[in-house]
């Protein structure tokens, strides 16, 4: 047994830390994270209210643990719609070929190309702004990347002889994509989607500052970050701790990503 | 009886133009290539790498379409065949590729593997699997593992067991011992020779190793960038090998 990579266990750490905060949350916060108490307000860090109250003298520990639970649920549900259309728009594209395949992927071109930003104003200008305007433009974002990286990894499987074989046998392409393309490229679209996870969060966050995610009273660390801003003097802990919870969510999915992708890449020589 | 028949069969491949208002080079793979495979004999297909064999046995198989001449299947025109049509006549012709490392999906059992081309047609699966194996030597329990358990040489028969399970009238060896050490290559031979005696099988073997060649096939063709240079019986190119060619290959292989 290889002693697995640093960066995979800390990132393992991390994530295991927002996820459990984040399904806690739904059992148990110390506090009712919506409790206003206007005479409490800016409480410093105390045994009732761990990392104090805020402006409005709700419990700031509280706000974070439930925020944690709609980042995550954001991350999850919008990479996990973006990614399932990007497969699958990838395996036809690699599986059919031709202009087939161009076509899908000069879309995908396009995709990238369009500012993720831009395409939530346009929802959240057609639709108001809320918690699925956020996840739609996310999962809209990563449409185009998990296409181009299931393509690609697709097409090597192609040109496998098993492939051959199964053509050989009669399969038709789309048994071919299920039975053997698809199961030898899970471990580079896992990778992916754990990286583009740690970026969903980012995201979901930065649309959250703009007004354009999560709606109050739903606690958001990207909109409490917002809040916060307005306060930066007075009291500059209640955008310090979000943007803790933002980096130490974003870190762990990000070194997540990069050590699962040094423990199933074996193009990657493993110098330890 | 005739199986099958390639008249004038010509491939051309496009490659990276050069400049970029410049034609793009074509390269002809195969040229104008003919020849006749009997119902339950071997042919070998002779040539260094870059020959053309392995487009050839591509066009047979069906996964390629020739830019001239026809590839009669038992009298069917392949490249003509709408596709169900050709999916319906795939499990009478199959193939054995050269690397048994990469014919075999990692992820799945050697049975599974084996009854690919059974499921493929909604032929019934039971016993085939277990007999296929049985045919090439290896135990009807080795079908629950995958193919990292096994040597080359015995993934090899897994892949011949693949090939042969659905009892096709012609089967396709591309450079299928070339990756075999010389005392495993001696028994996958032997294994072919005695699944074309049980089952009837004919065999189109390709390979850039003419010793091998003389040691299974009836009848040879040699083939140099594209061209066929000679064609007959093995015997009689042996003897008298017609081009400095065909002579290199016998050198080469320790036949002169």
């Amino acid at each position: 047994m290889t002693r697995l990579p640093p960066n995979l266990v800390i990132g393992a750490v991390l994530v295991a830390l927002v996820a459990g905060t984040a399904a806690l949350s739904l059992v148990w916060t110390p506090h009712d994270h919506t409790l206003l108490n206007i005479r409490g307000k800016f409480a410093p860090p105390s045994e009732l209210h761990w990392l104090g109250t805020d402006q409005l003298g709700r419990d700031v520990f509280s706000q974070l643990m439930v925020a944690a639970r709609n980042s995550v649920a954001v991350a999850l549900i919008s990479v996990c719609l973006g990614g399932v259309i990007g497969v699958a728009l990838g395996l036809l594209a690699s599986a059919m070929g031709g202009v087939v395949e161009d076509v899908i992927m000069r879309i995908a071109d396009i995709g990238f190309a369009f500012p993720a930003l831009l395409f939530a104003i346009m929802l959240a200008a057609v639709f108001g702004p809320s918690l699925m305007v956020a996840i739609i433009a996310i999962a809209f974002i990563n449409i185009p990347v998990f296409a181009r990286v299931t393509r690609a990894s697709a097409n090597q499987i192609w040109t496998r002889e098993y492939v051959y074989a199964a053509r050989a046998a009669g399969m038709g392409r789309v048994v071919i994509s299920r039975d053997h393309v698809l199961p030898n490229i899970a471990a580079p679209i896992i990778v992916q989607a754990t990286i583009e996870f740690a970026i969903a969060i980012l995201a979901e966050a930065a649309l959250s500052y703009l007004g354009l995610g999560a709606q109050p009273p739903a606690p958001s660390w990207g909109r409490m970050l917002s809040e916060a801003q307005t306060l930066m003097y007075l009291a500059p802990q209640l955008a310090i701790y979000p943007g803790l919870c933002i980096v130490t969510a974003v870190l762990g999915f990000s070194l997540l990503g990069d050590g699962l992708r040094d423990i199933t890449d074996p193009r990657l020589v493993r110098q330890r | 009886m005739t199986l099958l028949s390639v008249e004038a069969v010509t491939r051309r491949y496009r490659l990276p133009r050069r400049a970029l208002w410049s034609p793009p080079p074509v390269l002809t793979a195969v040229d104008a290539a003919s020849f006749t495979l009997d119902a339950g004999r071997t042919l070998g297909v002779v040539g260094e790498s870059g020959s053309g064999k392995s487009t050839l046995a591509r066009m047979v198989m069906g996964f390629e379409r020739p830019d001239a001449g026809r590839i009669l299947f038992d009298g069917q025109d392949l490249a003509a065949l709408p596709p169900a049509a050709l999916r319906r006549l795939r499990p009478r012709f199959q193939m054995v590729f050269q690397d048994p490392y990469g014919s075999l999906d990692p992820r799945r059992t050697v049975g599974w593997s084996i009854a690919e081309p059974l499921r493929a047609t909604g032929a019934e699966e039971r016993g085939k699997v277990a007999e296929a194996l049985e045919h090439v030597g290896l135990r009807p329990a080795d079908a629950g593992k995958y193919p990292h358990e096994f040597s080359g040489g015995q993934r090899q028969r897994v892949a011949i067991a693949r090939a042969i399970v659905t009892r096709p009238a012609l089967l396709v060896a591309d450079e299928a011992v070339s990756a075999l050490d010389m005392s495993v290559q001696a028994q996958i031979l032997n294994l072919l020779m005695d699944l074309q005696d049980e089952l009837g099988l004919a065999i189109l073997f390709i390979s850039h190793d003419l010793a091998v060649v003389s040691s299974i096939c009836d009848h040879v063709l040699v083939m140099e960038h594209g061209k066929t240079v000679e064609q007959g019986a093995v015997g009689q190119i042996m003897r008298n090998p017609g081009t400095a060619y065909t002579k290199s290959l016998l050198q080469a292989g320790g036949l002169l």
